[in-house]
């Protein structure tokens, strides 16, 4: 055990840690927008609208975040077109090919996780609601969301921790993150036990207080339905 | 079009062997982490407090810990560790592992993590009367475990596991960065010498999708098979 390495390598990583939660915190939020579109255009009647949102929650969640994060990195900047245009600013960026990547793909699982949240909604709210005379947009934002996102909790509480997982994989877009700075660590000092110990730490640290947070927020909105 | 060639004009074939060995790695990896969870899930609901407390770290701590670092830490670490364990046998020589082995290893106790934590919930759901009514009838140990059992846990545990499958599928995409050539190192090489990493990226895309969707089914099958009683 080198003991002086890991106090060395400390302040470094934990510097990388705040990409990770830039990263992290950016694609959540996006990602929520993103997944609270797909899920309303799922519960949409028209059919095609239907399977469009379908099959985009299809396609991001049975390919591995790797070929995402690679295709938008890697493949989106061979179209000579998008050079020529302002998002070539975003893409030539692996910042924000990695954001881009990582909303779209939290965003999938978050319109899944949204949409069976609302679809266990027992109609006799709705029909409470309707019969009380309010508008549906009062009904939507009032009843629907606060009951959903209720119901979402516990797993939208999982999306978040495979999230913070998810943003390693800006490292091989060469970001350094706090697992890129732990491999550089690792590569240069071929001491991986220990960096392993205070990154992985780190990690535990983190989603141990996303744990938390979220007991505490299911606990707080935990009011019967 | 042309790039799918087979042979020496086109990268078909190589993404086709490549694609066997994604196959493979998953279901090396998923059978370690059977393997792991087999050693775990006694662990996790064991009411020895020392035991119980090994079973939660390695939950926790895979489940915790991105995928990657867990695979540089074995990728780095475990020719060391093995050349460790030979130097103590009088072995000096440097050891190289291979990259199937070390990535189906790291891939495997990640799988192993989430497989522990669904045959623990499986077995806690089946109904206490069952334990009770089998060791009442006297079966031994074999017939209790594997015909009462075991058949009631895969009922309750193959949906869940069916997930696991799927996270480890995609996992298998990650040990790339050891050099092992499945689809994405494939897909990597073939981006590098073409030039082209749009078209292959999203070919690979189009496999994974293909393997998903494949052992979808296959398993749904398996889960109609399996709750036929119910």
């Amino acid at each position: 055990m080198d003991i002086e390495l890991m106090i060395n390598s400390f302040p470094k990583l934990l510097n990388a840690t705040l990409i990770t939660l830039k990263l992290l915190s950016v694609s959540l939020i996006l990602g929520l927008f993103i997944g609270l579109g797909f899920a309303i255009l799922r519960m949409n009647n028209n059919k095609l609208i239907n399977k469009f949102a379908y099959g985009y929650s299809y396609i991001f969640r049975g390919t591995p975040l790797l070929v995402q994060i690679f295709i938008i990195y890697f493949g989106l900047g061979q179209i000579e077109y998008l050079r020529t245009t302002f998002l070539w600013v975003v893409f030539k960026e692996p910042y924000w090919c990695a954001i881009i990547a990582f909303s779209l793909n939290t965003g999938a699982y978050t319109s899944e996780i949204l949409r069976s949240a609302f679809q266990t909604i027992k109609p006799g709210y709705l029909e409470a609601g309707r019969s009380l005379g309010i508008p549906s947009k009062i009904i939507f934002t009032k009843i629907q969301i606060p009951i959903a996102i209720k119901q979402s909790l516990p797993a939208y509480g999982n999306e978040i921790i495979l999230m913070l997982k998810g943003t390693s994989l800006a490292s091989t877009v060469t970001l350094m993150d706090l697992t890129g700075v732990a491999k550089y660590i690792i590569s240069t000092t071929f001491k991986p036990v220990e960096v392993f110990i205070v990154a992985g730490g780190i990690y535990l640290f983190m989603t141990f207080i996303i744990h938390n947070v979220i007991k505490y927020l299911e606990k707080k909105y935990g009011f019967q339905t | 079009m042309e790039l799918l060639y087979f042979g020496d004009k086109g990268w078909g074939d190589e993404l086709f062997f490549a694609t066997l060995m994604t196959i493979a790695v998953s279901i090396t990896a998923m059978i370690i982490g059977f393997l792991f969870a087999a050693i775990f899930t006694p662990l996790k609901l064991s009411s020895n407090k020392f035991l119980n407390t090994i079973g939660n770290a390695y939950t926790t701590v895979i489940r915790g810990v991105p995928e990657l670092l867990v695979i540089y830490l074995f990728f780095f670490g475990g020719s060391g560790a093995i050349m460790f364990v030979a130097s103590i046998f009088g072995y000096n020589d440097y050891i190289e592992i291979n990259a199937f082995l070390t990535g189906s290893f790291s891939i495997g106790i990640i799988s192993g993590a989430y497989s522990t934590e669904v045959f623990r919930g499986a077995l806690q759901s089946i109904d206490k009367g069952q334990f009770e009514a089998a060791k009442v009838l006297g079966f031994n140990k074999y017939i209790y475990f594997l015909k009462i059992i075991l058949p009631q846990m895969l009922r309750l545990a193959i949906p869940n596991l069916s997930n696991v499958w799927q996270i480890t599928l995609k996992d298998t995409s990650l040990i790339s960065v050891t050099g092992l050539v499945e689809i994405m190192r494939q897909s990597y090489i073939a981006a590098g010498s073409t030039r082209d990493p749009l078209f292959f990226y999203s070919f690979a895309a189009v496999l994974y999708l293909m393997l998903t969707f494949l052992s979808m089914q296959l398993l749904n099958r398996l889960e109609t098979k399996y709750s036929k009683g119910y």
